[in-house]
């Protein structure tokens, strides 16, 4: 009883497209990957709330991370996500009807700053040493810790200088690897937001 | 940052001013956080709690015998039958539900009528007691991590560490079931908070930063919903709970006749638009009327006010109104296009929306719509076999012409629930209540007991009927004593057929006839007999013509509750039917017709 593509009234090709589901056959689903910056009651539970949320509710949860702002009251959240049109718009709306949350923002669309912090541990020695030691100069890394077997580095930068630094050091052999998760902050007073998740 | 908190206003209804008034005397003074808790009640003007009490609650229930506080106490004989009751008081009333139990499994007892209410928007506050804090954590006796398991069930839930605290948190927790979408607000009360000391303070304005009650309702939205209405050839009106909820029923029907819209209403919707009007179309979905699922397939404007476009009003999404564009008046954002995508959407509540729309858009002439309306009317009525069997349908009419619809009728889940709702033509807002979302058996009785008491609390002299099936009269068959005790002449209707009915109606249509663990005819107990031992009036009725007889003996009952037990056909079916996961398009009409009728 399925109606293929030809035969959607123009409505039902409304309803596709603002979903972001694919209207042609076959073509691929339109899943993009989305940065949240949640303020958050800095109360007990709070953060397990904004959690539980996305496993209740079958979203993904590509990352989280959490502080407190200045204010003590109030800590942040940044959360990377991935979903189509209509799931994202449901995240931000099931996000601000928690209770606890103060401001959802979607900050994908601006211009943000974006950063994550890595701690890596590589085994080397010898000349091998030198090499770490050089790719980590030129990524401005820093070196937190020594032992003849093993350095241990600091890296910080958006999320795809971190994917880049450790794929250079895979070869090496990590021995163990830390990241923080994305922090994001758009950088000029906010814009106006389309119309779709305000 | 965001803006400093502003504190929302509470409007001074005559329920908050008989609060505030019963606990003047107590502000500034020191006592127990058992009864700062009671007073704090009192200042919601909770009239009627529902409870059991238990270890952890004991000091309030002690303080409760010491102060006599002004809300009556009603001991239900299990914590479910309590939220289910607190639910009917809220429905049938419009005010907040309050459920008051122990720890544990008082607590865990309490999560399926959460859950309910959640689901079904029902303002309820259920109370908990909890362990001490310092033994939170340690597995207690009769310690559970009540916030863990009501989180994703509750519209908020709180956990009280101060004495100090209780009356501002209750007043939130009122504060938040009442307003925006209403929903169930759980408080966990540990057993040291109640025990301290501390000075019962009260301030009424609400402090919350990260809650508001939204209003997207400006000239822009409203410019365009104009054009769409005044372009469109065939609205819909289609309603939800929500407007009963938003007391928006007067503004929906003035709307709809002054644009001569015709109205559906999901089950929950059932009460806000009346029956009786030719614009009526009844309730729509997988039992709703053919026409109206045929209107929605047709038409190319649907203004959906309260309601959610759940999966039994819309089967296959896909195929669901496929030449309509959607206006949504919608309280809850996360409802609006989450499902159904809303082409024009109000964020806002539906009264003032309905209300500002109306004198904007010139009424709509479309009496090719309106005929073709009444032609699919007659295509395919409600029928049901008249051959001296005794049929649930026939029941509910005889039902329908004993009251002429003045009455709340509650009614449980399953066939019953459904013959109910097509065949009781409700007219009033709040005259239908029913467990939708969850769809939980044994919710009828209990709802009705605090529906009953509801009324009583506020002076509404109504009757009040719980319909039930043999199954889910079952499941909480314990409240009928409680119903006894407090003389609330509940009229009980079961339709026995001895069998879970719409499982087997569903292992008739698609399970080939093998009726897995269906039939009761074994376990059920002899229902006059249970209903009598629970010091209530029955009777009983196999065939058709006694059916009038049992209604007036039942209606003649007036101290406490008459139960009516009909013993009807087993193999009955409702119908029409879209099956689970169809379109809208593929209704079954009959047993015999179980080929798609399109």
């Amino acid at each position: 009883m399925n109606q293929d593509t030809l035969t959607l009234t123009p409505q039902q090709l409304i309803r596709k497209r603002a979903a972001g589901e694919p209207v042609e056959p076959g073509a691929p689903p339109q899943i993009h990957q989305r940065i949240i910056n949640v303020l958050l009651e800095n109360s007990m539970g709070a953060l397990i709330r904004v959690v539980n949320m996305f496993s209740a509710r079958g979203f993904n949860l590509d990352s989280v991370a959490v502080g407190v702002t200045d204010d003590p009251t109030i800590s942040r959240l940044c959360i990377v996500t991935s979903g189509n049109e209509r799931v994202i718009s449901q995240i931000l709306r099931q996000l601000n009807r928690l209770v606890d949350t103060i401001q959802v923002d979607d900050v994908t669309g601006a211009d943000f700053v974006e950063r994550e912090l890595c701690i890596i541990k590589v085994r080397c020695r010898g000349a091998k040493r030198a090499e770490v030691l050089q790719v980590n100069e030129i990524f401005r890394g820093r070196v937190v810790d020594v032992t003849p077997d093993v350095l241990a580095l600091e890296i910080v930068g958006p999320t795809r200088k971190v994917d880049a630094f450790v794929n250079l050091m895979r070869p090496h052999g990590i021995d163990e690897i830390a990241r923080s998760g994305r922090v994001a902050m758009q950088r000029a007073p906010q814009p106006e937001h389309g119309p779709e998740h305000d | 940052m965001p803006s400093a908190s502003t504190a929302a206003a509470v409007a001074d209804t005559p329920q908050r001013l008989r609060g505030k008034a019963a606990v003047q005397q107590y502000i500034g003074k020191k006592m127990s956080g058992a009864e700062i808790f009671l007073h704090a009640l009192e200042a919601e003007d909770a009239r009627v709690v529902f409870g059991h009490p238990g270890g952890a609650v004991i000091h309030v229930y002690d303080e409760m015998a010491r102060v006599q506080p002004n809300f009556k106490h009603v001991l239900v004989r299990h914590e479910q039958g309590g939220t289910h009751a607190a639910e009917g008081y809220a429905k049938a009333t419009g005010e907040v539900g309050t459920v008051l139990v122990t720890s544990g499994p008082g607590a865990t007892n309490t999560v399926t009528g959460i859950a309910d209410a959640f689901m079904d928007s029902v303002p309820i506050v259920v109370f908990t007691g909890q362990v001490p804090l310092p033994l939170i954590g340690n597995d207690a006796f009769q310690e559970t991590d009540t916030l863990g398991v009501t989180r994703s069930i509750t519209k908020h839930n709180y956990l009280v560490r101060a004495p100090e605290d209780i009356p501002r948190i209750v007043h939130e927790a009122y504060h938040l079931a009442r307003t925006g979408r209403p929903g169930p607000v759980v408080v966990d009360l540990p057993k040291d908070v109640l025990m301290a000391e501390g000075v019962f303070r009260f301030n009424e304005a609400i402090r919350m930063r990260g809650y508001s009650v939204p209003h997207e309702c400006d000239e822009v939205r409203l410019r365009r919903a104009v054009r769409m209405i005044e372009s469109s050839q065939r609205p819909l009106l289609y309603v939800g709970g929500g407007v009963i909820n938003a007391n928006a029923c007067e503004a929906l029907t003035e709307f709809a006749r002054h644009m001569n819209i015709p109205v559906t209403t999901s089950l929950h919707g059932l009460g806000a638009f009346p029956e009786d009007d030719p614009l009526s179309l009844g309730m729509l979905g997988m039992h709703g009327m053919w026409w109206a699922n045929q209107a929605v397939q047709h038409a190319d404007l649907i203004i959906a006010v309260g309601a959610r476009f759940d999966d039994r009003v819309t089967g296959m999404v896909d195929r669901w109104a496929p030449h309509a564009a959607i206006i949504h008046i919608e309280i809850d954002k996360s409802c609006i296009s989450k499902n159904i995508y809303a082409d024009l959407a109000f964020n806002a509540d539906a009264r003032a929306v309905l209300e500002e729309l109306r004198p904007l858009v010139r009424p709509r002439k479309v009496k090719r719509w309106l005929n073709k309306i009444r032609d699919w009317r007659k295509e395919c009525p409600l029928s049901y076999a008249d051959d001296g069997e005794l049929r649930p349908q026939f029941v509910l009419e005889r039902l329908r012409a004993k009251t002429g619809g003045n009455a709340v009728a509650i009614t449980d889940v399953g066939q019953n629930q459904m013959w109910a709702a097509q065949y009781l033509k409700f007219t009033q807002p709040r005259s239908h209540i029913t467990s939708g979302g969850l769809g939980t058996m044994g919710f009828s009785l209990p709802a009705a007991l605090g529906a009953g008491l509801g009324l009583r609390a506020y002076g509404i002299d109504k009757t009040v009927i719980s319909i039930n099936g043999d199954g889910g009269f079952m499941m909480n068959a314990q409240e009928l004593a409680v119903a006894a005790a407090h003389g609330v002449p509940l009229k009980v209707v079961i339709m026995n057929n001895n069998f879970l009915g719409m499982v087997r109606q569903w292992q008739e249509l698609f399970h080939e006839n093998r009726f897995s663990h269906t039939d009761l005819t074994d376990t059920n107990p002899d229902f006059v007999q249970l209903a009598r031992a629970s010091r209530c009036a029955a009777f009983r009725a196999e065939r058709p013509d006694q059916v009038e007889d049992v209604i007036d003996q039942a209606w003649a009952v007036d101290d406490r509750p008459a139960v009516m037990e009909f013993r009807v056909v087993k193999e009955e079916m409702v119908f029409p039917m879209v099956p689970a996961g169809k379109s809208s398009d593929e209704m079954i009409t009959s047993r015999h017709a179980p080929e798609t009728f399109v």
